[in-house]
């Protein structure tokens, strides 16, 4: 024994490090040695690892995404946002002719995909109306492509066929996979599915040169028609915007020159639609026909604000502001909601912890001080509730504390209140702070219990023994050594309260309800589920921002829950 | 000071008697008073009442039946805040939230004593103990040794004239607790407190107190200084509980005043005192300390009985030798001789013939 001490410790004067028997270095070895256990301790949390990751942290960051996540503008209307962007609103003018052909295509493929009342709901969080203006020019698109189409069929029948359309949009020589490739990836930006597959159609180069509007729209119905549809783009005729653009192109100047020396497969139903020498679209004119709240200049500011992929919009509306074009403020007196609702989940969390601390504190004394005895029929007379329904009790509070219930009734009978002024205890703060103090009891008193068992009478005897009288003794005694059993059941039962959800919703009527359930509305019943990420992300950060000044003032080792 | 303690009584139980459930006494019958300035140690086994008598005193149970009185006034009905009673908890009880001057400033806030006065006082009797530098610490930060003291301190430092102590030393280890008895007892008699002081360790019983009250099934078996209490026990339990005893068991033969003969159950017959006999044919226990027994008969009175012993046993203990014997039939009969020079040392299987000096053999009861 001595002998190896020995010669390690010269081998570590000599050498440097430390070495184990067998020569390799002991940080080594110790490391080999633990990396077992290591790996074995990890592998048995794994499980709960897992789940917690996916249940938990998982929708928590997807949430937290959700909240600033924006990016149905950009995706819906791509090209619209691009030609808006050196658009200044401030000037009081719409935008001008190209913004709203840019619209025009945008809307047609996002109403093929039925994207566009999506975007319609998603614009109506920031400015209300512009939902029905979506909904009513997604019907209408299709009126402004038959005015075209019409004359063109006229000209020359094959120009409504899908197969005639296929073989002159495709054409002879180099294909431009560009503009196919960027369709590809605009409608998977849109649909959210992959686009990626056999189309069943290239553009030809030299058309695209040619009509390059036409050929975009083209290639728009091609893939959708292919990809999303699932039909051969040939066998399918063309949709009417593919016409309007068609117009566009032709009514560009020079374009009709360019195709009279065209001679690729479909050249003469191109002259014969040139020959028609339609106008120019006037997709301006056309939208104000929709609605005249096209030209309307807030409308078009919402969508300049909202177009980034990320906004700070959801969560300047949970607390009530808004963004304009000159920057953030406040709503309207009466839109302002938010504020009042964290407000008075604050305020209500407060009160019910502080009623919970009134309530818990002398029973858990009771439970710690009695014999055994009976302290253990006292236990189950505070767990019983705790293992009744939550809705049960919730539901039996409406039943004691309604108008005709059981507590009116008594008051009435035993002549205290008036039969025509019975009290209102419930559907209002009232009776949430009632149901929920007496719900979230429990979770005062157990944590209040667990530290008072641990304080020795004895504490109380010497106190009294120096002279204390029997508040002294409680006051300057054995209450500090409860704090840590008090701060445990508050943080516990203010946390619980602070979200809670399915109390306030059956009793809180319109003034006790949290913020939760505001949150509810917008996740089940509004479906902004942005603005509902939103408000729950202020209250966790509200909450982990209460955990730490408690931290600092009370100190979070002084919390216990048990022994 | 003892012999005439009914006199003036400071503390006195009349007629105490306690039940906790309405079946059973805890404490029968308790008639005691003690003089101001005593050390009194109630000493027993536990379940013998002792604390129970302790805590009727301080106030935190009531006597069922008959009358406590402090100086002189019944206290039965004085809540134990108002009784100035100092007293010192088995744990020491120091309040773990406050330091160890608040600790001590605490028994003089609730007396509303001024603050320079509370901060003299606390100074003086932190530095009674010793413990004049620890006064900021908190009582987790001090060691056992140290928590008592300050316990002891907490406990006097409102001046009470009498203190009560609830086995104050039982956590400490040997060493602690030894020289911890000095100085408790220093501290009592330096201040001039009465202290009432409970344990169930003989030792300390016997090392620290004026008088110690054995307490047994409720009763006192006997209240006497140390020395009496250990020479001369008054019945079999007081003789067995308070250090080492050998016992016999007999019928007393013949009894004359100060002397007695008994039969042992073996047929042998010894000289003894009888001390709770009081006729023959009465059934006795007859007690021999082990340090009064001798074996080397040329030191033995004439004409005194002997019985025949044989050694099963030899302990070797540094100061003293302990040998195990078969006498009479009892084959845990002990003998301690000293350590000396000429002192022999006895080898199992040896015969030999032991005796005593009558005075030394109490006939006590069955």
């Amino acid at each position: 024994m001595t002998s190896t001490s020995d010669s390690s410790a010269e081998q570590a004067a000599a050498s440097g490090p430390m070495l184990a028997a067998d020569g390799t270095p002991l940080k080594k070895s110790i490391a080999r040695a633990l990396r077992m256990q290591k790996l074995r301790a990890l592998a048995l949390i794994a499980p709960l690892l897992i789940f917690i990751l996916v249940t938990f942290i998982a929708p928590i960051a997807d949430m937290l995404f959700r909240s600033v996540e924006n990016q149905i503008v950009s995706t819906t209307l791509p090209r619209t946002i691009t030609t808006l962007e050196g658009w200044d609103g401030s000037a009081g003018e719409a935008p001008g002719e190209d913004v709203f052909a840019a619209l025009y295509y945008d809307m047609f493929v996002a109403a093929e995909a039925k994207e566009h009342t999506k975007l319609g709901t998603r614009l109506n969080y920031e400015q209300t109306g512009i939902s029905s203006l979506f909904r009513k020019s997604g019907r209408k698109l299709d009126d402004l492509g038959k005015d075209y189409q019409k004359p063109f069929e006229k000209a020359a029948k094959d120009l409504g066929d899908g197969a005639a359309f296929h073989a002159l949009m495709t054409g002879t020589g180099p294909s431009d996979s560009a503009l196919l490739e960027s369709t590809r990836a605009r409608l998977e930006a849109l649909t959210g599915d992959s686009m990626a597959g056999e189309i069943g159609f290239a553009p030809g180069a030299e058309i695209s040169a040619l009509l390059p509007l036409t050929a975009a729209a083209y290639a728009d119905f091609a893939v959708f028609t292919a990809r999303v549809d699932g039909d051969a783009p040939a066998d399918e005729d063309p949709w009417e915007a593919v016409y309007t653009a068609l117009a566009h192109d032709l009514a560009t100047p020079g374009t009709i020159e360019k195709i009279a020396s065209y001679t690729g497969p479909g050249a003469e139903l191109l002259q014969a639609a040139a020959d028609v020498a339609p106008s120019l679209p006037d997709y301006r004119a056309f939208f104000e026909d929709v609605d005249e709240d096209w030209l309307d200049v807030a409308n078009w500011s919402t969508i300049q604000t909202y177009a980034p992929n990320y906004t700070s919009g959801y969560f300047l509306n949970a607390i009530d502001m808004q963004k304009t074009p000159d920057g953030t403020a406040l709503r309207d007196d009466d839109e302002r909601i938010y504020i009042m609702l964290f407000k008075r989940t604050m305020f209500m969390s407060l009160v019910i912890t502080f009623s919970c601390i009134l309530l818990g504190y002398p029973v858990a004394w009771l439970l710690a001080n009695l014999p055994m005895r009976t302290a253990n029929l006292l236990m189950i007379l505070v767990l019983l509730p705790f293992w009744t329904s939550l809705l049960v009790r919730t539901s039996a509070w409406k039943v004691m504390l309604q108008q005709q219930g059981v507590i009116n009734d008594v008051l009435v009978w035993l002549g205290l209140v008036e039969d025509t002024a019975r009290l209102i205890m419930i559907n209002n703060q009232l009776g949430t702070i009632i149901a929920m103090t007496h719900i979230l009891l429990p979770f005062m008193i157990l944590p209040l219990y667990s530290v008072m068992q641990t304080i020795p009478p004895t504490y109380l005897r010497a106190a009294k023994s120096l002279g204390a009288t029997n508040w002294t003794a409680f006051w300057r005694v054995y209450f500090p050594q409860s704090i840590p059993g008090i701060g445990a059941g508050s943080i516990l039962v203010f946390i619980l309260a602070i979200g809670y959800y399915i109390t306030p919703e059956i009793v809180g009527g319109t003034t006790g309800t949290f913020i939760s359930n505001r949150i509810a509305y917008h996740i089940s019943s509004s479906l902004n589920w942005g603005l509902g990420a939103a408000l729950g992300a202020i209250l966790l950060a509200a909450v982990l921002l209460l955990y730490w000044c408690y931290d600092q003032i009370v100190g979070i080792d002084n919390v216990k829950l048990g022994g | 000071m003892p012999k005439d303690a009914s006199q003036s009584a400071f503390v006195e139980f009349q007629r105490v008697q306690k039940s906790y459930d309405g079946e059973t006494l805890v404490v029968k019958d308790l008639n005691l008073s003690m003089p101001k300035g005593e050390f009194l140690t109630m000493l027993g086994p536990s379940g013998s009442g002792k604390t129970t008598c302790l805590m009727m005193l301080a106030g935190f149970e009531t006597a069922t039946h008959g009358e406590i009185l402090l100086d002189g006034n019944p206290i039965n009905n004085i809540p134990p805040h108002k009784r100035g009673i100092g007293m010192v908890f088995q744990n020491y009880a120091l309040f773990p939230h406050m330091t160890i001057n608040e600790n001590l400033s605490f028994p003089l806030e609730v007396r509303k004593i001024g603050k320079s006065t509370r901060e003299e006082k606390v100074k003086r009797a932190l530095d009674m103990v010793e413990m004049g530098a620890f006064g900021g610490r908190r009582p987790s930060q001090l060691s056992g040794g140290q928590q008592q003291r300050i316990a002891l301190a907490r406990a006097l430092v409102f001046e009470p004239e009498l203190v009560l102590m609830d086995e104050p030393l039982g956590a400490l280890d040997k060493q602690l607790r030894e020289k911890m008895q000095f100085e408790i007892t220093d501290l009592a008699h330096r201040l001039g407190i009465t202290v009432v002081y409970v344990t169930h360790d003989q030792t300390e019983a016997l090392t620290m107190s004026d008088r110690v009250a054995v307490f047994n099934d409720g009763r006192i078996q006997q209240l006497a200084p140390p020395d009496h209490l250990y020479e001369e026990p008054e019945n079999s339990f007081v003789a067995q509980f308070i250090g080492e005893n050998n016992t016999l068991e007999g019928v007393v033969e013949t009894i004359d005043g100060e002397s007695c003969t008994v039969r042992l159950d073996g047929g042998e017959v010894i000289d003894a005192k009888p001390v709770n006999v009081s006729q023959p044919g009465e059934r006795t226990k007859v007690s021999i300390r082990p340090e009064r027994v001798e074996f080397n008969a040329e030191r033995l009175q004439k004409g005194a009985h002997t019985l025949k012993a044989e050694v099963l046993e030899f302990i070797y203990m540094g100061d003293i030798y302990r040998t195990r014997l078969r006498v009479a039939g009892n084959e845990d009969f002990i003998v301690k001789t000293r350590n000396a020079p000429d002192q022999r040392r006895l080898q199992p299987g040896e015969q030999l013939e032991i005796g005593w000096l009558p005075s030394d053999c109490r006939a006590l009861d069955a």
